[in-house]
C-alpha cells in the first residue's frame, strides 16, 4: 500500500484512513459532514497526491492526443485546460481526465490513481510520431483547495501572484503547478509539488485555517453535482454519451479519435442506457453503490453506480444507469434496501 | 474514551446495563459511536422480537457506510427508542443515555457474566 507524503500529518491530525486504489488515504478526519460542509461554505483542503501525472510531450503531442481523447485538444491555448476522456474501441470509458497545454508540444495530465497504470499501457500502445510519454505520478503530491473562500486564502498566502483562470495551468518557475480546477463544484484549485515540498503547502493551508478533508466528503461533494467518479459511474461498458458527458466529446473535430465510430452507431441507433441521477423521496436509508433499483411495476432495471446521503440536502442521492425509458425526471423508481423497497425519483442533474 | 463502569460490553462494541435484567438497555460505546461518526440512519427492530446472542438485531448507518448491530444477549426486545428514527444524533452525543437503542428483556442472565466488564471492554479496545 503507498502512503501520500503527507501521511505522518495525517496521522497527526487523526484521520481514519482507507485503502484506495493501492494507496492508504485519508477518509475523514472530524467527520464527512463537517468536512462536507466547510467546502460548500468557505474552503477544505483534500490531499490528491494519490491521482497520477503524465507528461506528453513533443512536435506532435497536439495532433497525437486529439487521436486519443474525446474533447478537441486543438481549442486549448497554452495554459488552458479541458476535461476530457479517453475510450476504448467500443468506446467504453478507459479514464476520464484534465488535459492541460503548457505549449504546443507540452501537456499536463491529470489521471485517476486507479488507471495509471492502465493509461500509461494504452496510451504507449498507440503512440507513434514525434511524441513522447512520462509518467511522473511518483514525483507529484498533489492538494485540491476547494470552496467559496479557497481564493481568498491564496492570497493571503502568496498576494504577489494571482492564480490561472478556470481550468486554467501555471507553471511557477520555484516548480510547482496550480490548476484552477477541482471535483467539488466549487471554486478552487490544485497544487502540484514535489513530495518534499507539497507538506509545507498543507502546513500553511492549515495555519491560514482550512479545513483538512478526506476522500468521504470528496465523494459527497462530487456526487451531489453529478460528477462521475471513474469505477463507479463510468467504466468501460458505458459510453461517455450514456453517461451524459456528451459535452465533453466532440465528434465533429477533425482528427478520428478512438471510440468515435462507436459513439456515432450509437447515437445513431439510440442510446439505450442513461445515467441518471436519483432522489430519496421519503425517510429512508442511505442509498449505495450495489443497490437494486425497480420501475414502478417492480421490475429490476438497473442498480446503483453511486450513492450516499447528501449532507447539503439531508437526503439519500445516488446515480444509476437505466433503461433511457426510465430517466426523464419526475419517473417514480423504487430503490431496494435490505430486502424493502424504499421509493425514489429521477431529478435533473445535478442535485445541488 | 468514556467506558462506564456499571456496564457490560461485547467484542462487536454493544453495551448493555446489567442493572434491570427485565428490560436491559442496548446502546453502542462511546468508542463505537466515535469510529462511526455522524449517525445518519438507524434501523430498529420489531418489539416482542426474539433475539439470540449475536444475532444483528439493528443497522446503524453513518455517511460512508451500513453497520450491523448485534444483541449482546439471548432475550425479547421489549422497547426500542423510536425517536433516534427520526433524529439519530443522540447516538452521537449521548451513547450511554439518550443513545440507547433498545430494551432487552435478558432470558439467560449468565450471558451477562460472559461480556467484557469495563477494565477489560478497555482493553479490548485499546
Amino acid at each position: 500500500m503507498q502512503q501520500s507524503p503527507l501521511h505522518s500529518r495525517h496521522v497527526e491530525l487523526k484521520a481514519r484512513f482507507l485503502p484506495f486504489a493501492g494507496w492508504e488515504m485519508p477518509i475523514q478526519y472530524e467527520g464527512i459532514v463537517a468536512e462536507h460542509k466547510a467546502v460548500r461554505d468557505a474552503v477544505g483542503v483534500f490531499d490528491i497526491s494519490h491521482m497520477g501525472e503524465l507528461i506528453v510531450s513533443g512536435a506532435e503531442a497536439t495532433s497525437w492526443l486529439n487521436t486519443m481523447l474525446t474533447n478537441d485538444v486543438g481549442s486549448l491555448r497554452d495554459g488552458e485546460g479541458q476535461y476530457t476522456l479517453m475510450l476504448n474501441e467500443s468506446g467504453g470509458v478507459i479514464d476520464d481526465l484534465i488535459l492541460y497545454r503548457e505549449a504546443e508540444d507540452r501537456y499536463f495530465l491529470v489521471v485517476n490513481a486507479s488507471k495509471i497504470a492502465e493509461d500509461i499501457d494504452w496510451l504507449q500502445k498507440h503512440c507513434d510520431g514525434d511524441v513522447s510519454l512520462e509518467n511522473q505520478s511518483e514525483s507529484w503530491g498533489g492538494l485540491a483547495v476547494q470552496g467559496p473562500a479557497s481564493v481568498e486564502i491564496w492570497k493571503t498566502l502568496r498576494p504577489d501572484l494571482d492564480l490561472p483562470e478556470r481550468n486554467g495551468i501555471v507553471r511557477h518557475e520555484e516548480g510547482w503547478i496550480a490548476c484552477r480546477t477541482g471535483y467539488t463544484g466549487e471554486d478552487g484549485f490544485e497544487l502540484f509539488d514535489t513530495n518534499e515540498a507539497i507538506g509545507n503547502w498543507f502546513d500553511q493551508f492549515l495555519e491560514a485555517g482550512v479545513t483538512p478533508c478526506g476522500l468521504g466528503a470528496r465523494d459527497t461533494l462530487r456526487l451531489e453535482k453529478c460528477y462521475p467518479l471513474n469505477g463507479s459511474d463510468l467504466d468501460e461498458k458505458h459510453t461517455p454519451l450514456e453517461a451524459g458527458l456528451g459535452f465533453f466529446v466532440k465528434l465533429e473535430k477533425e482528427a478520428v479519435f478512438t471510440g468515435r465510430s462507436s459513439l456515432i452507431a450509437q447515437k445513431k441507433e439510440g442510446i439505450p442506457n442513461r445515467l441518471a441521477a436519483i432522489r430519496m423521496t421519503g425517510k429512508a436509508p442511505p442509498p449505495r453503490q450495489g443497490y437494486e433499483i425497480r420501475a414502478d411495476t417492480g421490475n429490476p432495471i438497473g442498480e446503483l453506480s453511486s450513492g450516499s446521503l447528501s449532507p447539503s440536502l439531508g437526503t439519500g442521492i445516488g446515480m444509476a444507469y437505466l433503461p433511457a425509458a426510465f430517466t426523464k425526471p419526475g419517473q417514480e423508481v423504487v430503490i431496494v434496501i435490505r430486502d424493502r423497497e424504499f421509493p425514489a425519483v429521477v431529478v435533473k442533474k445535478p442535485f445541488l | 474514551m468514556n467506558v462506564p463502569d456499571h456496564l457490560r460490553y461485547a467484542d462487536s462494541h454493544e453495551w448493555i446495563d446489567p442493572g434491570s435484567p427485565d428490560a436491559a438497555l442496548v446502546g453502542i460505546s462511546d468508542h463505537a459511536q466515535a469510529e462511526l461518526t455522524d449517525v445518519v440512519y438507524l434501523e430498529l427492530p420489531e418489539v416482542g422480537r426474539t433475539v439470540s446472542k449475536g444475532e444483528a438485531i439493528a443497522v446503524v448507518e453513518s455517511v460512508k457506510a451500513a453497520n450491523d448491530i448485534y444483541a449482546p444477549v439471548s432475550g425479547e426486545v421489549v422497547e426500542v427508542n423510536d425517536g433516534l428514527a427520526e433524529a439519530p444524533e443522540p447516538i452521537n452525543e449521548d451513547p450511554y443515555g439518550a443513545g440507547w437503542m433498545v430494551k432487552i428483556k435478558v432470558s439467560d442472565s449468565s450471558e451477562l457474566e460472559s461480556l467484557h466488564d469495563a477494565g477489560s471492554y478497555r482493553e479490548h479496545v485499546s
